[in-house]
């Protein structure tokens, strides 16, 4: 675009040679491969740092032991707690966000009238929670799940003290839960609305009810797409600590949570926890370094599970039994 | 599960095209059809005969494919559109209060210009509508998806394959699979919409013979563009123009002799 | 001819159907609930109703009399459902419990001009204030002891001050990137780079947190050779680690839905691949990869833990070398000393409204830019 038209060349073949070095595509392409590298490189070192350091001080020990009331000493503390709860509350979260979030979904694309405006007010609500700071989300469990709903149990059920209206995994779970529903609901969505609509059409016109039509032709379908927004939503929350800070996480708990209504322990919350409050941060180090590798390889490990339970279900949809 | 023979119907065996006297199974009357405030189709009043074949004519846009949704009510499922008139088939007006459009459209079947097989193998494609109704005996649903498949003249080439992906199939099998799906279940009607228009010659041909297999057992009204197919194929042929039925009478008559000066036109191909 | 069974023919689907509506319509109350609850707990603040003073007026219990019951439940802040509940006894104690609070403030309070200030009015949470143990009017934040001192201008700029050295260092590097793997990369090198890049998402902000403090906050003072530790220039890059994965993947969807039609069409006229995204397929995406800068911002201030866990002392400073103090720390930080119902409590929720309606304005904002990009890129291609 920006050469100076050729002069007149002598012999074919050199015509085709570039005239002059093209200096600005090569130096901008450089630029921004090394942004790319940059990037990439960040990665490797936030990870590698984590995964050699860790990996010296885990020990099925340390993942295996309830620590004892000091757990910034190395030789004696564990993980066990943190890694029950934090697997405990994503687990209680994807029970309530899965259905109520792939319903929702199901109603805005098969049953909601698609162009008037309330539809499309609300989508754009959900669409924008999608990308609301988690801490707003702790502050809504807090305002609503403990002090609303949970003390108006209470004095429902006259119980003795605070039971509900207390910090508790329940609560914790149902933030996380209101936090990925807009998570879920779009990426279902988004899936249902990839189908052809040929597809419910002919399932319609040999007799099939609307929903015989979305139990056994869409749904089946959407299905690896339900199942990324699961992953979405699971990998998010894992690792969130903001919206749990102040509905049911706890700093130390002796024993294992056994109700809904117990706080829990958090492998993101210890990791805040044992870097910031530690009372010698170089003898800490090492179980930080593990507890840091535990809870990213259970986000990963979450992350990888579900997109091996995709895969196979892709496979199996292009295969078909 | 055979549906019961429609009542008001005298059942005769199947006439020439030249018979006049034949009864009418679906009877549009005074049917306008608009899509908000566009009026797609305008009036139209038109007899169809059972166990014959009707085709649609007429150039794009002028609601060919709309009047055949009529029929089994598919137009109901995009928002906002208002209906005016009557369609009666076996002399029940169908968009009547209580009709239950699921039965209806369990008697009305169709097939649509793109053919549209579900992402599952070819013998679930077939069973998908018999379970529908119920059906649940392994032995009854082989018989009829491969009746069905026989039928569609389509066994010998998926025999070794009913277990596969129907998304497998060429696009000529699939839409024979999409007409095998539609008389698995046995409708007394079937709708078709351009059935050929993606397909190359042999396949267009080997449907074209089926339809004429099937018209023995169906009434078949079908849209199509092609001048030649609607000749060969159908009984009585019906001319639209923007919304407008122009002219319906025995297809001989349409092709040979139209009374219309349009009709003229358009089937010998000097439309402008 | 059978086809008229009524649509009471299928009575569980129907059930099914109404069960479906029903879970749908809670779920989208919930998500409509959010914006209810956050502004209710706040709502006090934003009326002007809370009164955080230290010396409050105090009517004698002996008086108790003298005022109708709408007084007497307005001067003991209580709601009309707890008020019905109490006795008279109940009232009239808590009245000498009211007393005694004043009687226990320290003597040399009761003449400071600030014990009698309501300290979350308006012009105290936006303005600098003399306080009485200052020689010139601050900007403090610093809930705590008697009197609450509830300047947010502290916080804000703590909040945009991060919000910006995150936005600086990540978005070029983003948009660079963006730019490489969509328009400039190999397909094989792109098939890598893009989940790579993307797998930056995956990481807990609480583990980029814990890195920048333990690795990077040492690094760069070695390198930069500053004074305080731990600062918002820290707390920034760290932010920026956040930023890159949502600027990056919206900038390059942004790039990738220019139609390759133009691309080729300025090859085909002679240009290098870099001239054909430079001054072709950029300016055409541009809305997007501002959207994608604007979503940044939203994930930028948001950010809780990275910044709670690098800098959190309150100090009002534009230099990026000192420490700050942003408005999700503070959220963090403070709410569990907090009494639900108090004042603190409720200029945190105040916080967390502000919060909530930036970050709410800030993807309504990208997802219109957005939208309206690829309905305007459909529609010419
Ligand atoms: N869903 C719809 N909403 C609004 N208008 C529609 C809709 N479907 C069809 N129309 C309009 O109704 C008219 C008739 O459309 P129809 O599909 O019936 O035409 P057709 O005769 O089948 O054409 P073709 O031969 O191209 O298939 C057209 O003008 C079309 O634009
Ligand atoms: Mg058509």
């Amino acid at each position: 675009m920006n050469r100076p038209p050729n002069p007149a060349p002598p012999d074919s073949a050199k015509s085709f040679r570039s005239e002059r070095f093209d200096f600005a595509s090569f130096f901008f392409t450089g630029l921004t491969g090394f942004a790319t590298l940059l990037i990439v490189a960040i990665l490797a070192v936030i990870l590698l740092n984590i995964v050699v350091q860790g990996w010296e001080s885990l020990s099925w020990r340390f993942i295996s032991t309830i620590p004892k009331d000091n757990f910034f000493d190395p030789a004696s503390t564990g993980v066990l707690p943190m890694i029950v709860g934090t697997t405990g509350r994503v687990f209680v979260m994807t029970i309530f966000v899965l259905p109520v979030g792939v319903i929702t979904a199901i109603y805005l694309t098969e049953y909601a009238p698609s162009t008037s405006p309330l539809t499309r007010f609300i989508r754009a609500a959900v669409n924008n929670l999608a990308g609301v700071p988690s801490i707003v989300f702790g502050l809504f469990g807090l305002g609503f799940f403990i002090n609303f709903v949970g003390r108006n149990l209470d004095a429902l059920l006259d119980s003795p003290g605070p039971t509900w209206g207390q910090p508790a995994i329940l609560w914790a779970s149902l933030t996380l839960a209101v936090m990925t529903l807009p998570v879920v609901i779009v990426a279902t969505e988004e899936s249902l609305r990839a189908i052809p609509p040929g597809l419910r059409e002919a399932s319609l016109a040999l007799g099939a009810t609307k929903l015989q039509t979305i139990l056994r032709v869409v749904l089946p379908q959407a299905l690896p797409g339900i199942m990324t927004g699961g992953i979405l939503a699971v990998s998010r929350a894992a690792g969130e600590v903001a919206p749990i800070l102040f509905t049911g996480v706890a700093y130390y708990m002796a024993n294992l949570p056994s109700k809904l209504t117990d706080q829990f322990m958090d492998l993101g919350y210890h990791v805040y926890v044992l870097s910031t409050q530690s009372p010698n941060i170089e003898q800490t180090r090492p179980i930080l370094y593990a507890t840091v590798l535990v809870l990213l390889m259970l986000t990963f490990a979450l992350n990888f599970t579900a997109i091996l339970i995709r895969a196979r279900m892709r496979k199996k949809l292009r295969a078909l039994g | 599960m055979p549906a019961a023979p429609l009542k008001n119907v005298t059942v005769s065996a199947p006439d020439g095209p030249d018979d006049s006297a034949k009864e009418t199974l679906i009877e549009v009357r005074d049917l306008s059809l608009y899509y908000g405030a566009t009026r797609a189709l305008t009036q139209i009043t038109l007899p169809i005969c059972p166990r014959l074949v009707t085709a649609f004519i007429g150039p794009s846009g002028c609601g060919k494919s709309t009047l055949l949704r009529c029929f089994n009510r598919m137009n109901d499922l995009i928002d906002n559109v208002r209906i005016e008139g009557a369609v009666r088939i076996s002399g029940y007006d169908i968009y009547s209060r209580d009709v239950d459009v699921i039965e209806l459209r369990k008697r009305v079947g169709m097939v649509f210009q793109k053919s549209n097989p579900f992402p599952k193998s070819v013998y679930e494609n077939i069973a998908y509508g018999l379970r529908l109704q119920g059906h649940r005996n392994r032995a009854d649903l082989d018989q009829i998806v491969e009746q069905s498949l026989r039928s569609a003249a389509l066994w010998d080439e998926v025999k070794d394959r009913l277990h596969s992906s129907a998304l497998g199939l060429s696009g000529g099998q699939q839409q024979r699979l999409c007409i095998a799906r539609a008389i698995a279940i046995k409708p007394e009607i079937i709708l078709m919409d351009e059935p050929a228009s993606a397909l190359d010659p042999i396949a267009t041909a080997r449907i074209e013979d089926l339809i004429l297999d099937l018209k023995k057992q169906f009434t078949i009204v079908i849209v199509t563009h092609n001048m030649q197919q609607a000749a060969r194929i159908s009984d009585y042929t019906a001319f639209f123009y923007l919304g407008q039925l122009v002219e319906h009478d025995r297809t001989r008559k349409i092709f040979t002799n139209p009374t219309q000066k349009q009709t003229e036109d358009y089937v010998t191909g000097r439309f402008g | 001819m059978g086809i008229q069974r009524g649509h009471r023919a299928r009575p569980l689907e129907w059930l099914a159907e109404r069960v479906i509506f029903t879970i749908s319509l809670s779920a989208i109350m919930l998500i409509l609930l959010i914006f209810i609850f956050v502004g209710r707990e706040a709502l006090p603040i934003f009326l002007g109703r809370m009164d955080s003073a230290l010396i409050q007026e105090t009517i004698p219990p002996e008086r108790m009399n003298e005022l109708d019951p709408e007084e007497l439940r307005v001067y003991l802040d209580l709601s009309p459902r707890q008020f019905a509940g109490m006795d008279r006894d109940t009232l009239q104690m808590l009245m000498e419990v009211r007393q005694e609070a004043l009687e226990e403030i320290p003597p040399e309070q009761l003449n400071d001009p600030d014990a009698h200030a309501n300290t979350t009015a308006w012009r105290y949470l936006l303005f600098p204030h003399q306080w009485s143990d200052y020689d010139r009017p601050r900007y403090i934040w610093q809930p705590i002891g008697n009197i609450h001192k509830y300047n947010i201008v502290p916080l804000i700029v703590g909040s945009l001050k991060t919000t910006l050295i995150g936005l600086f260092f990540a978005v070029p590097i983003s948009v660079g990137a963006a730019i490489y793997v969509s328009q400039l990369a190999r397909p094989r090198v792109r098939e890598i780079a893009k989940p790579t890049i993307e797998l930056l998402s995956g990481i807990p902000s609480v583990v980029v947190g814990f890195f920048a403090l333990l690795v990077m906050a040492s690094v760069f003072q070695a390198v930069f050779q500053y004074e305080t530790r731990l600062n918002a220039f820290v707390a920034g890059i760290a932010l920026g680690f956040a930023v890159i994965p949502v600027v990056f993947s919206i900038a390059e969807d942004a790039l990738t839905s220019v139609p390759r039609s133009y691309t080729q069409g300025a090859l085909a006229l002679g240009s290098s691949k870099w001239q054909a995204a430079w001054h072709i397929v950029l300016p055409a995406a541009l809305p997007g990869v501002f959207a994608a800068v604007v979503l940044g911002f939203g994930r930028a201030i948001g950010e809780t833990m990275i910044v709670l866990m690098v800098c959190s002392a309150s100090v009002m400073s534009w230099s990026i070398f000192d420490s700050a103090r942003s408005i999700t720390t503070t959220i963090a930080a403070e709410m569990a000393e907090a009494v639900a119902g108090g004042h603190h409590y409720r200029m945190l929720f105040m916080l967390g409204a502000v919060l909530f309606a930036v970050t709410f304005v800030a993807n309504l904002v990208g997802d219109i830019v957005i939208h309206r990009l690829k309905r305007k890129l459909e529609g010419r291609s």
